[in-house]
């Protein structure tokens, strides 16, 4: 019997492993933004797509790059900087200038993500942090919007978006003249609301034929790219479903308060970035929180939040700074909603 | 040749192509879907506690091979310790002849059990030989004698349904009987409430919720009328009014020959719930079956019950009536090693190598598992024994453990530990803690303590951090740094 002495391995419970990963997770969040990328392309054409690659491709490389000045193994294989990418790439305007999606990239992955030490550490999504840089330092390009389904989107870039770097860019007047439309900045639905009053039709909202940035457009897509998640359960389901009730219950209150001045709760849900934001951003699994009541509280902050700044704000949309404050809550939220734990508390009731 | 002198009886070869640890991400949801109808009907009317998970069940290979009976090893091996407790005395000395059946250490104080003779034959030594737990322990080696006919000689009648609620404890004391199920714990002290307690329902653990484990489902199967003299005897003993036996929704065939067994007078009830790990953990059963929660720290004779596995009640049915020891027990042997998977009644101090060589393996067997998959320990050595409270023998050739190494990443806090923890602690809390070693700061804060070690947290982790594991090395230090202060 002494030729048959095996080697054996030494391991604690439990031996079985479930067959995913955090690469398969975060995998199919690209699989399920995908089809919002290829919808955006196909509505804003060219410069749609040379602005996403370039997102995209500026955040790997920061990534790479700070793997390597760190010396620390290639972490692109995990596909974070590849969701951080795409979804910035899909909050800015379709025509923004590719030097400073660029900008946005690296700010994303290298103050969002590695300052705090990479995936799993950092508090608030790093795609929504270049986002907000971007905002503060390109204030006009970042409000420029250009509409949807041109008909020579596809051979043909907004001027805006070839911009030379550290340039800023040029105006869309001839553009838009050249397209024979009248208004050409600053008419997404919301801006249109806000500064002139006037409501963008539901339905139009809600397949996504409408301006805006590039990836906001289309709710039914998203609510459809965020239900493959859910049913795959690689996305924890009540934080949209709390953040849209909670957008909808204080937009009804508003509007019952206030009169019929303010929007509906239909228009609040499917106008701007709330679905994208709801469905993609806020259920970033590092910055929300993991009890179950911490969730549910956590998307309510989110949706009250944007509606407030949506209707009483300086600004026209408030779901990015709405969910950067509900990342930078959610350790409190966490602290204070630990789960009851079995046995504990219910001493009585149970006997 | 051990190999020749008893050969096992084979019906069928069995599917050997089992896949291991490759289910669906949503295997419960799917295996439901699969089971068509009466799925549906059993998803939405069967009992449950909330969290857990659906590990693949893997329990096709053996679930409907019959109990077949293993040869005796020519050397068992028997630990003083088999059980949660104080070791056993040893009754015996070297070169001294024992009679299968026959006592051979006794019980050394409450908290204990004592140990008989698994085979007729002479003991050879007594001394450190390696255990499932790792370190060596004490253990009785018992030389078996080859030519004898192995007949239990060693009995003393009685009929448990005269006898008084004490005696049928000390009854099943003297018997050595422990938790079969895994936990090993002496089955007279759980069977004793204290003072200032009683019992009111006693709940019997038909659940099976270790992939791979088939043990219990057949015991259910084919020996229904000791488990319910098991039962009854037990009812007796702790003056329960009824009894509930929990049965996993996937095991139909046991539910059904339970209730053709029983008597309309048994105040016995079978009742289905949910497949889903870790239903067999007895507070989580309590909690399905009855609603109560067993408080924390506190025993399930707080909230009046009294449970017990049916492994266990199958041997008190069968060995009290006859005044015999526990010598003998049902395993699964089963992994993508193992040529012939199956259950079998295995002489306890049987050798993991000799079960091995009458199953045959395939490829190189690289992990041994003593118990179930999820809870089980690795073994260090093949020369380990089957004991008291091992329900399963599971082997994992090269090719398993490659896919179950994976690579360590860090918490994305997806909070699907949260979501599988049965007793609802915050394992992502936890784990964070244990990383920075604030152990006191996890169980006073946390209530590490009421983990119970079920692994749903390490399974589910999508970033294979190993969260058990640091809770189980936390509890240790805790409980030296508590024993160096007192």
């Amino acid at each position: 019997m002494a030729d048959r002495a095996p080697q054996l391995e030494l391991r604690s419970a439990p031996h079985l492993r479930p067959p995913y990963s955090v690469e398969t997770i975060m995998r199919n969040v690209v699989y399920a933004i995908l089809p919002i990328t290829l919808f955006a392309v196909f509505q804003f054409g060219i410069s749609a797509l040379t602005l996403i690659v370039t997102v995209v491709l500026a955040c790997l490389l920061t990534e790479r790059f700070f793997n390597w000045t760190a010396e620390r193994d290639n972490t692109l294989g995990d596909y974070s900087a590849t969701i951080t990418g795409l979804l910035l790439a899909l909050t800015l305007p379709p025509g923004f200038p590719l030097w400073m999606g660029a900008v946005a990239g690296f700010i994303a992955i290298a103050l969002g993500k590695v300052l705090f030490g990479g995936l799993g550490l950092n508090v608030f999504n790093p795609a929504l942090v270049g986002r907000a840089f971007v905002q503060a330092a390109f204030p006009v390009a970042i409000t420029t919007w250009t509409p949807s389904l041109l008909k020579d989107r596809f051979v043909e870039f907004i001027p805006t978006s070839l911009t030379a770097p550290f340039m800023a860019p040029s105006s869309l007047d001839a553009f838009c003249r050249d397209n024979a439309i009248d208004t050409c900045s600053g008419v997404t639905p919301l801006a249109l609301h806000k500064f002139e009053g006037v409501l963008t039709d539901p339905s139009s909202l809600f397949t996504g034929m409408t301006s805006g940035s590039s990836g906001e457009t289309s709710a039914v897509l998203i609510l459809l790219c965020g239900l493959y998640l859910a049913y795959r359960r690689m996305m924890d389901w009540r934080i949209p479903v709390a953040i849209m009730v909670s957008a909808a219950l204080t937009t009804w209150a508003i509007r019952l308060i206030g009169g019929d001045g303010y929007p509906d709760a239909w228009f609040m849900l499917f106008s701007g970035g709330l679905m994208l934001g709801a469905v993609f951003m806020a259920t970033d699994m590092v910055g929300s929180p993991v009890t179950p009541m911490g969730v549910v509280i956590y998307g309510a902050i989110i949706g009250f939040v944007t509606v407030i700044i949506r209707l009483f704000g300086g600004l026209n949309e408030g779901v990015m700074y709405a969910i950067l404050l509900g990342n930078a809550l959610t350790p409190i939220i966490d602290a204070y909603t630990q789960p009851r734990v079995y046995g504990i508390n219910k001493g009585k009731a149970g006997s | 040749m051990p190999a020749e002198r008893s050969p096992i009886f084979h019906p069928s070869p069995k599917d050997l192509s089992l896949p291991h640890g490759r289910e669906s991400f949503f295997a419960g949801l799917s295996g439901i879907v699969g089971k068509g109808v009466s799925g549906i009907r059993l998803w939405f009317a069967n009992k449950t506690f909330s969290h857990g998970i659906h590990p693949g069940e893997h329990k096709t290979a053996t679930h409907r091979s019959k109990i077949r009976r293993l040869g005796f090893a020519p050397r068992l091996f028997l630990p003083l310790a088999q059980h949660i407790g104080k070791p056993a005395r040893p009754l015996v000395t070297p070169g001294q002849e024992v009679v299968r059946g026959e006592p051979i250490a006794a019980a050394d104080g409450f908290v204990s059990a004592p140990i008989h003779a698994p085979a007729t034959g002479v003991i050879e030594a007594i001394e450190l030989m390696p255990s499932v737990r790792g370190p060596k322990t004490e253990t009785i080696i018992l030389k078996v004698y080859e030519a004898d006919d192995q007949q239990v000689r060693y009995e003393l009648p009685q009929d448990p349904n005269t006898m008084a609620p004490q005696a049928i404890i000390d009854a099943i004391r003297d018997s050595g009987m422990v938790g079969l199920g895994g936990a090993a714990f002496p089955t007279h002290v759980k069977l004793s409430v204290p003072e200032g307690h009683s019992i009111d329902t006693f709940v019997v653990n038909g659940c099976e919720c270790e992939p791979y484990l088939t043990t219990d489902h057949r015991v259910m199967v084919e020996q229904t009328e000791s488990m319910l003299d098991g039962i009854r005897f037990c009812l007796r003993a702790t003056g329960a009014k009824q009894a509930v036996i929990g049965v996993e929704d996937n095991k139909p065939d046991a539910i059904i020959a339970i209730r053709k067994a029983l008597r309309e007078d048994d105040p016995i009830s079978v009742e289905a719930v949910q497949t889903k790990y870790p239903q067999g953990a007895e507070k989580l059963l309590i909690k399905t079956l009855l609603g109560r929660e067993v408080p924390s720290g506190g025993h399930s004779y707080d909230v009046g019950v009294c449970s017990n596995n049916v492994g266990t009640l199958s041997q008190i049915g069968t060995l009290l009536p006859r005044g015999q020891g526990l010598i003998e027990r049902v395993i699964t042997v089963d992994g993508p090693a193992v040529k012939k998977p199956g259950n079998y009644i295995v002489p306890l101090g049987t050798p993991i190598r000799f079960v091995l060589e009458q199953v045959g393996t395939v490829g190189k067997e690289n992990e041994v598992i003593v118990g179930g998959p999820m809870m089980g320990n690795a073994v260090a050595s093949l020369d380990v024994p089957i004991t008291k409270g091992v329900s399963g023998l599971l082997v994992f050739n090269e090719e398993a453990i490659a896919e179950e190494s994976r690579k360590r990443q860090p918490c994305i806090k997806c909070g699907l530990c949260v979501q599988a923890c049965p007793m609802h602690l915050n394992p992502t809390q936890l784990g964070l803690l244990a990383a920075k070693r604030q152990y006191e700061e996890m169980e006073q804060r946390y209530h590490l303590n009421d983990c119970f070690e079920c692994g749903c947290c390490t399974y589910v982790c999508p970033a294979a951090i190993p969260l058990v594991q640091y809770f189980r090395i936390a509890k240790a230090i805790n409980r030296e740094q508590k024993s160096k202060a007192a």
